[in-house]
């Protein structure tokens, strides 16, 4: 009987089983996730927070990874549009092996991503680029690592996309880049947009590939999150946590950006 | 002719930072000859390392399996204030450093922290034992497989499952006979992404494992370890069995990519 008197608001009354999914979900972030971050969060907020952000090696180090990290997103941006272009657009033999050998670095281990790069373009290298222990290097490592984020964001609104007003404006003798730019880009902004921010994010994050391929130079070749793993080996607790809390904050900003990015492109797709 | 140039950058892009290091590496660890490759493989420490690794991915991947279901059930089908930020911290953790998240639990369980009463002071091994690193496993690949069933969630739908229960189905039986065998390529693809993660996790598990050679250290700690110790064979060797997993992984990515889109 009770079952039936809640037929007509089934989803709109909260039922015993709903509350008690939302309890375990609660739960299981709160222990998992939450409590964790609250407890690094604390951490940070001992005192000494702006000394140990604004040491000159941390700094250093921040300005290293914020760099390299908009290097490769930057790159991400041109290199995954065009791959997602070629993947939807072009048809050639092999296509298929292509397309499933992008999710690659989403599937191989970073530390293995680390050794195999270095194995390339290493000091050992068959093709004489050694970028081992530079700045070029972790671009190229972060370049790896953040490959599928913008191919897989646009790939599939590039497929969905109408061919008709681009054959419209060719017929009325519109040239091929002014196509792409008034009426391809727009389309398939928001899905660059936001696969550049998550692309940038795992990059500033990323520490298995660079532990191999960068060296760990201080003020040379340290990025945030090595600085974060030393200074935890070293036993300085207060300056590991107050470099992290600032990766928390950029993370925590980039996902903002992502959920307002999509905001506006639904709203776009619905007026 | 501009197709055919776009064409060749892109493939050659791909062929200079994806094909050809991995290919180097099947040469490089069969360098010494197949015997030193094996011997470096099946060291003991290597050994225990890939057991350690597939123990904590087969206590984290049911979990995260569980939640991720009953998570994107919550994101798309309840109402409820607070959404938003529930959204925000299941996506966090593909946003943030695994360091961070090791320091995290290394501060909430270490001397000092928050639980280190309630398990380390009474001898509860939590930290440099497996039970943080599957913790840290845990919060890195959180968010995989909610994030493949809330699509599929949406696409589907509730119209069918308010007919089941109109006809006097339970929520169990709406669940097992309409929900899940819509959602199951999607869970499928999820539960593959969530394994991969797990087995590849590095930043996290080297801060709360301690890296104890042949206790806490796992088969991507291990590569690291080699590596640093010069053991060039034994560093490639581990890692084109790791390849070999990963690219298991993309076949399976790839035969389940169809049947979650359809």
């Amino acid at each position: 009987m009770a079952a039936r008197a809640s037929l007509p608001g089934t989803a709109a009354r909260p039922s015993a089983g709903g509350a008690l999914a939302l309890g375990f979900v609660g739960a299981f972030l709160g222990a998992v996730v939450c409590l964790p971050l609250a407890a690094l969060v604390r951490s940070s907020a001992g005192g000494g927070f702006l000394a140990a952000v604004s040491s000159s090696e941390s700094v250093a180090a921040l300005e290293l990874t914020l760099a390299a990290a908009a290097a490769a997103a930057l790159v991400n941006a041109v290199a995954g549009t065009a791959i997602a272009w070629v993947l939807v657009r072009d048809a050639f033999p092999g296509k298929a092996a292509v397309n499933a050998l992008i999710d690659l670095p989403f599937a191989l281990p970073t530390v293995v991503a680390g050794l195999v790069l270095l194995a390339l373009y290493g000091p050992r290298s068959p093709v004489g680029v050694d970028v081992a222990f530079t700045r070029a290097g972790i671009v190229l490592a972060l370049l790896f690592v953040t490959l599928p984020f913008v191919v897989r964001t646009v790939q599939p609104v590039l497929h969905e996309l109408d061919r008709e007003p681009e054959d419209a404006a060719r017929s009325l003798g519109a040239s091929e880049p002014t196509i792409f730019c008034r009426i391809v880009l727009p389309a398939i902004l928001p899905g660059v947009l936001s696969g550049v921010a998550l692309a940038f994010a795992r990059a500033v994050g990323e520490i298995g590939a660079l532990v191999i391929v960068s060296g760990n130079l201080p003020y040379r070749t340290e990025v945030a999150s090595v600085v974060v793993f030393n200074r935890i080996q070293a036993g300085d607790r207060a300056g590991a946590a107050a470099v992290a809390v600032v990766l928390l904050a950029i993370s925590f900003a980039v996902l903002l950006a992502v959920g307002a990015v999509r905001r506006l492109a639904t709203r776009h797709e619905r007026a | 002719m501009r197709r055919a140039a776009l064409r060749a950058t892109v493939l050659g892009y791909l062929a200079a930072i994806l094909l050809a290091p991995l290919a180097l590496v099947a040469r490089r660890a069969f360098e010494g000859g197949a015997g030193r490759a094996w011997s470096a493989v099946s060291d003991p420490d290597t050994v225990h390392a890939f057991e350690l690794t597939l123990g904590i991915t087969a206590i984290a991947v049911p979990l995260n399996t569980l939640f991720g279901v009953v998570c994107a059930l919550a994101i798309v089908r309840g109402r409820f204030p607070g959404k938003g930020l529930l959204n925000a911290f299941v996506d966090l953790p593909l946003a943030l450093s695994p360091v961070v998240v090791g320091l995290s639990l290394f501060l909430l369980f270490g001397r000092g922290g928050w639980l280190y009463g309630l398990f380390e002071a009474h001898g509860v091994r939590v930290l440099f034992a497996p039970p943080s690193m599957v913790l840290a496993t845990v919060f890195v690949s959180l968010p995989f497989v909610a994030r493949e069933v809330v699509p599929a969630l949406r696409e589907l739908g509730e119209e069918q499952e308010q007919a089941a229960r109109t006809l006097g189905a339970s929520s169990r039986q709406t669940f097992r006979r309409i929900t899940l065998p819509a959602i199951r390529w999607a869970l499928v693809y999820g539960v593959v992404l969530t394994t991969a993660r797990c087995l590849g996790e590095y930043g996290a598990v080297a801060v709360v494992s301690g890296r104890i050679e042949g206790r806490t250290e796992t088969a991507t700690l291990r590569v690291q370890d080699r590596y640093e110790s010069l053991d060039l064979t034994g560093a490639y060797g581990i890692s084109l069995a790791l390849a070999a997993i990963a690219v298991c992984v993309l076949v399976a990515m790839t035969l389940l990519r169809p049947r979650r889109e359809a």
